[in-house]
């Protein structure tokens, strides 16, 4: 018996060396040709690839590595071709830190893309900020992410290629208060999620500004199974609209359980929403006088938008989501930053970078202001029987 | 009231939940006085094993539920031979560690296996709501489908704890594990089928929320773990109605610090009714004071 034990305590520790095993393979592969050989210009990708943001990460990735092709077939950057260098931070921002000083450290990156969430991305902006590696957030929306929250001084290396929380909480409010004539609200707030406390706060400012009035705010911690307590009192209240900028797991089990309670009030929420699990989650026919602000809809007729995501769907057989969309749009940025400044060097990309004007990106025209932020619209989406419709296009 | 009323059916769905959960915790730490944290991981393996049987294979509910059940009886006794049993006469400390660590391991494997994505469970029981006391509550289906399930689960555990064989060995091993050796009892076996009970109405409950929340995960089991592990402990620890009563009155009281108090303290109020039982009465609600046996 005991031998017995033995033989299943031994194979499991086999499995787990071989699973261990299997993620430093990739990790390898994805490293290439590696060394100093100078024949390639290597460009980081710090991402969630696993971990509970993983399916952020994954699109990312194939979105970056499309721009890289695309580039590398037209004959790639400063005469050598573009390699895309992995780094998985497992969601976790410790994780990014270490994720982001071994890209820099080990595989000696001359930028880097990534992440693709704001709590990530904060835990790499010491790393990049001390070696000068310039890098581009994907969709990172804090404002935290390239401004010192304390000397309110911009991080130089730091720059995003989504709009910001602030911008996204007045889109929301204005949306509410002028389309959907809503004159009371309730906020419903992950209460542990920066993304989601900061977008509340933006929204409340601006309803109140407005003119609005908000009844309540309740919360509720990413995780949740249960929302039905609350939904009830939020019931009870009867308000106009129902602010939630939550992730989508939450927020499908929320939009779920309220229209199932016979809520029918609209629910509107941020770019966090965006995943095609949203809909699953929710069942489509829940996802009625629903609303989301967002950086990109596929069904946008913009030529640009039409082609990529004709490209990107040949490629991968499946439908961007705005992660993907910003990543391409980062590493474009990055790629044109480099080939302005003709140079690898860390302060020559970012003075290019500060110089783009009116870059014609796929989400509008870029150009950074002082903080490092591009100047670009917002758009709204509608949900209706679950199919995304495209209902006004904000700018700032 | 309407309000009132409909927060309690709120609180008594979640409730029945938590007990269905709280039971493995209070029948296995009755037996071999282990808090087995790994009892929430279970749950989650039950609801992956209802997903499967309803989404892959087009089962019923009813068949589901008995193949779940069976996966995870399976699951405990395993991990019970596999983790547990080499520390039976060790110090108390190293198996509650191991418990731990098994629990980790489930959470992790999942996240491996089942990749870290939310899947949603099919729609198996009609949308529908039933209006009753002239429409002041409203019920759903799902709503009378846990209820039920929660007391014909309750009432076949009572049998066989206190009418067939296998449950005298058990309330006899709980008792006094040598004595019950020396009688003839298999302390062994025994010990496995409370396993494999406990860890059945897990699976219970995770097939029950997979239809009530309609969303199952590989981390789904940490919050309810650690909420019927509460409640076992608010109900008495080991003793088989506490956990139903604790886990009902811990639902009722999330719902209501929720719907009347701030939302913002649901899950905090949990944990200090932990504290203020392990400071006040330790031995729970129903629980006697007895002496420690020397």
């Amino acid at each position: 018996m005991k031998k017995g034990l033995l033989a299943i305590l031994a194979l499991l520790m086999v499995l787990s060396l071989v699973v261990a095993g299997c993620g430093g393979q990739q990790a390898q592969q994805s490293q290439g040709g590696g060394g100093s050989s100078g024949d390639t210009i290597k460009i980081g990708a710090n991402f969630e690839l696993t971990g509970t943001m993983a399916a952020y990460g994954r699109t990312s990735v194939n979105a970056i590595k499309m721009a890289a092709d695309e580039w590398n077939a037209k004959g790639g950057l400063l005469g050598k071709q573009i390699e895309v260098v992995e780094a998985d931070n497992k969601s976790l921002p410790d994780e990014s830190t270490n994720a982001a000083t071994r890209l820099v450290t080990q595989d000696k990156v001359v930028a880097i893309i990534g992440t693709s969430a704001s709590t990530t991305t904060l835990g790499m902006v010491p790393v990049v900020q001390q070696y000068k590696i310039p890098t581009i957030a994907t969709t990172a929306t804090n404002p935290d992410v390239t401004v010192d929250p304390k000397s309110q001084e911009t991080y130089k290396y730091m720059f995003r290629a989504c709009f910001i929380d602030p911008f996204q909480g007045v889109v929301g409010a204005n949306f509410a208060y002028n389309d959907l004539g809503a004159r009371t609200a309730v906020l419903y707030i992950d209460e542990k999620d920066a993304f989601s406390i900061g977008l509340a706060k933006f929204f409340k400012e601006n309803f109140e500004k407005l003119g609005g009035k908000i009844l309540s705010e309740e919360h509720y911690v990413a995780g949740d199974q249960d929302f039905r307590s609350t939904l009830t009192k939020i019931q009870s209240m009867n308000p106009d609209v129902i602010y939630e900028p939550g992730h989508y797991q939450e927020t499908g089990m929320i939009i779920k359980q309220a229209r199932e309670m016979g809520i029918t009030t609209p629910i509107v929420g941020g770019d966090g929403w965006d995943s095609p699990d949203l809909v699953k989650i929710a069942g489509a026919e829940n996802m009625n006088n629903v609303f989301m602000s967002n950086h990109f809809i596929p069904s946008d007729p913009d030529p640009k938008i039409q082609n990529f995501v004709k490209a990107y769907k040949d490629k991968f057989g499946e439908m961007p989501d705005a992660k993907a969309v910003l990543a391409y749009e980062a590493a474009n940025i990055m790629f044109t930053g480099i080939k302005n400044a003709n140079s690898t060097n860390g302060d020559d990309i970012v003075a290019a970078l500060e110089g783009l004007k009116d870059y014609p990106g796929l989400t509008g025209n870029i150009t950074f202001d002082k903080q490092h932020n591009p100047v670009k619209p917002a758009i709204i989406i509608e949900f209706k029987n679950g199919e995304q419709v495209m209902r006004g296009r904000v700018n700032p | 009231m309407e309000q009132f009323m409909q927060q309690m059916i709120n609180g008594f769905s979640l409730g029945s939940i938590y007990a269905l959960i709280a039971l493995g915790y209070t029948m296995v730490y009755g037996i071999i006085k282990l808090i087995n944290f790994a009892h929430g991981d279970i749950y989650m393996l039950g609801a992956f094993a209802g997903f499967f049987a309803i989404s892959a294979f087009h089962l019923g509910f009813i068949p589901s539920l008995i193949i779940s059940m069976a996966i995870c009886a399976l699951a405990g006794m395993f991990i019970e031979k596999v983790a547990y049993k080499p520390l039976r006469t060790a110090p108390r400390i190293s198996m509650l560690i191991t418990a731990i660590g098994v629990s980790l391991f489930l959470e992790n494997g999942g996240l491996l296996v089942f990749s870290p994505s939310i899947r949603t469970f099919p729609t198996i029981f009609p949308v529908k709501t039933y209006s009753i006391f002239g429409g002041i509550v409203k019920l759903t289906v799902k709503d009378i489908v846990v209820f039920l399930v929660m007391i014909v689960m309750l009432i076949i555990l009572q049998y066989l704890v206190y009418r067939t064989k296998i449950g005298k060995a058990m309330r006899a091993v709980s008792f006094d594990k040598d004595a019950a050796g020396l009688m003839g009892v298999d302390v062994d076996t025994t010990i496995s089928y409370t396993f494999a009970i406990g860890s059945a109405l897990a699976a219970v409950a995770g097939v029950l929320v997979g239809i009530y929340y309609n969303s199952v995960w590989p981390l789904m089991g940490i919050m309810p773990g650690l909420k019927a592990f509460i409640a076992a402990v608010l109900g008495g620890i080991g003793i088989i109605p506490g956990a139903v009563l604790g886990g009902l009155m811990i639902g009722v009281i999330e719902t209501l610090v929720a719907g009347y108090g701030n939302s913002l303290y649901r899950d905090g109020v949990a944990f200090a009714i932990l504290i203020i039982v392990l400071l006040l009465k330790p031995s729970g609600l129903l629980g006697k004071n007895e002496r420690e046996k020397v």
